[in-house]
């Protein structure tokens, strides 16, 4: 626990050491806004100092002025968020929910034909590349049958979340579904799951209530892991969708060299990252008795 | 190493086969491309026209034949990915090896800095640090991607070092009075080809969904440089009207990748016991 803590605050002062040095190395390019940005982050001071600035300013919830909109990082950062939070949310939602639907009929029928079928489908969620995907999707159910928006946020209704949330949660969904399947297959070959099968209980009541929660733990893991896949994935999904995201903030700033809003944003992804994998361990945690003693 | 189990590993082959197809056919793209990829008007082809036998992915939006852009597009996509990934290695491996072999504060340091380039989701670090130059471009992709693809291998071929050198054989040659350096190369990184193989294998993937990817946003390969990821940026325009445009080269770049995973999961598979039924 303690050691999670101390992680996490390293983690954070090692995630914003490297964001104003990065940014003081683009301004080659445009010294007007070095000019600006050496003053604000007192560039011409030795590292450590124009650090501990930048630090102070980012205790206080300053994370400096966007260059092409002129008001707070904060605030267009805070404008954005929600957006990218519900996409999030949704896609992990479906990973789950299919992911480990999937990988436990999988598991059932070892090497059958749906076996192959399923982590076949697995493999190829985990390859196709996200936007594509994305575009593949909205040609499908928004241009050919017309059943959803092509684009855009729609004011929060509800139809056009669908294929974005699809879409980020397909690469996720496929390795929820592999690792459900393998730790099942493993969790079933233990003693007390044979136990359960002597004593006459059902093949599906095995597998659901005795199997498949330990088989759970290992995917909680990959749960944290798949966060890193939904953050990754949000600045495409949410380019090709036109979702007013985060990741399409990042992506728009990065092509405006909007130098403070790329740092806001690096960083809130980053933030996001590392508090989500202390989440999950401390999940692990409550999940599984096991790790409790000692090792934490 | 790689043994006749190789030859029936159903995933290795297929994805042996994909990957041999996708090289194949990228680099001998100047033979294969029907039509000049950047010439407007070179096949005499209408813009947007369907797929036909005289274009089989049909054209662009400048009547361009999409078959040809696709072919040149896989040249990037296999440069980069490979490209990247020789970088990558030779990085990776140098700070691994010097990282596991002489551990103390090296060590640490060396992987303090693996934790902090960890410690973000790749593609939005990537992203942000082609914020840096004043334009993007496929050279620019290359740096960022080798900035921040050496830690995995890094990583891999430290631990496989750890592990490596308090065993006997290596004890030996020390004891015969092999130098360091010797050692290092002669000894432990030979034995660490099996995991290295397989995370660069992987690697290969990641930097061709990454390239792509930024190219995609608009943060890489630059018109007339053909890369799939701009092909499918100039798709999505046309999805409604011409979705082929969009198809073909996202096809492409699917089916590449997938040989790639498919063969670091049969590498994995072959090369590590642990991973054998």
């Amino acid at each position: 626990m303690l050691f999670g803590i101390t992680l996490l605050v390293f983690l954070l002062n090692a995630v914003a050491l490297g964001d104003p040095a990065r940014a003081a190395m683009g301004q080659r390019a445009d010294p007007e806004a070095l000019a600006r940005l050496r003053q604000e982050y007192k560039l011409d001071r030795p590292l450590a100092v124009q650090y501990a600035t930048w630090m102070g300013r980012l205790a206080r919830g300053d994370l400096g002025t966007s260059f092409r909109e002129q008001r707070p990082v904060a605030e267009v950062l805070a404008e954005r968020a929600p957006a990218t939070l519900r996409l999030a949310l949704a896609a992990t939602l479906i990973a789950v929910a299919l992911g480990v639907g999937a990988g436990a009929l999988a598991a059932a029928r070892p090497g059958s034909a749906l076996d192959h079928a399923l982590m076949g489908a697995a493999v190829l969620g985990i390859s196709t590349p996200v936007f594509w995907l994305g575009m593949m999707l909205a040609l499908v159910f928004a241009v050919t049958l017309g059943w959803l928006p092509v684009s855009g946020y729609g004011d929060g209704a509800l139809a056009h979340l669908v294929l974005p949330a699809l879409t980020l949660g397909a690469l996720h969904t496929g390795t929820v579904a592999r690792m459900t399947r393998s730790s099942l297959l493993e969790v079933v070959r233990q003693d007390y799951v044979q136990a359960a099968r002597a004593k006459g209980l059902s093949e599906r009541v095995v597998l659901l209530k005795h199997a498949l929660r330990n088989a759970l733990i290992p995917v909680v893991t990959v749960i944290g892991i798949g966060l890193a896949d939904l953050l990754v994935g949000a600045p495409l999904t949410e380019t090709v969708f036109a979702w007013p995201g985060l990741g399409r903030l990042l992506v728009a700033a990065v092509g405006q060299r909007d130098l403070p809003v790329v740092m806001g944003a690096v960083l809130v992804f980053a933030v996001v990252y590392v508090v989500g994998n202390l989440l999950v361990d401390l999940a692990y945690l409550a999940i599984d008795p096991r790790t409790r003693r000692g090792a934490a | 190493m790689a043994r006749p189990d190789a030859l029936r590993h159903r995933g290795f082959l297929a994805g042996a086969a994909l990957f041999a197809l996708f090289a194949l056919a990228s680099l001998g793209a100047p033979w294969l491309a029907p039509h000049d990829p950047l010439g407007v008007a070179a096949g005499g082809g209408a813009t947007l026209e369907r797929p036909s036998a005289a274009h089989p992915f049909g054209t662009d939006a400048l009547g361009r034949d999409l078959l040809s852009r696709v072919l040149w597009g896989g040249r990037v996509s296999l440069v980069v990915g490979i490209g990247v990934e020789l970088l990558v290695v030779v990085v990776g491996c140098a700070i691994g090896l010097a990282a596991g072999f002489y551990g103390g504060a090296l060590d640490a340091a060396l992987m303090r800095a693996t934790d902090v380039v960890m410690a973000f989701p790749s593609l939005v670090l990537a992203i942000g640090l082609i914020a840096v130059f004043e334009r993007p471009g496929l050279d620019k992709v290359v740096v960022v991607l080798v900035a921040l693809g050496w830690t995995t291998i890094a990583r891999v071929v430290r631990g496989a070092v750890l592990s490596l050198k308090t065993r006997d054989y290596v004890q030996a040659a020390r004891a015969l009075g092999a130098g360091q350096r010797a050692i290092m190369l002669r000894h432990l990184l030979p034995n660490t080809l099996g995991p290295l193989l397989v995370a660069a294998t992987i690697g290969v993937g990641g930097n061709m969904v990454a390239e792509a990817g930024l190219s995609f946003l608009g943060l890489g390969a630059q018109s007339p440089t053909l890369s799939w990821g701009a092909l499918l940026a100039d798709g999505q325009s046309f999805l409604g009207s011409a979705p082929w445009v969009a198809v073909f080269p996202g096809l492409a770049l699917l089916l590449a990748v997938l040989g790639v995973n498919l063969l670091g999961d049969g590498l994995r598979d072959l090369l590590d016991p642990r991973f054998r039924e």
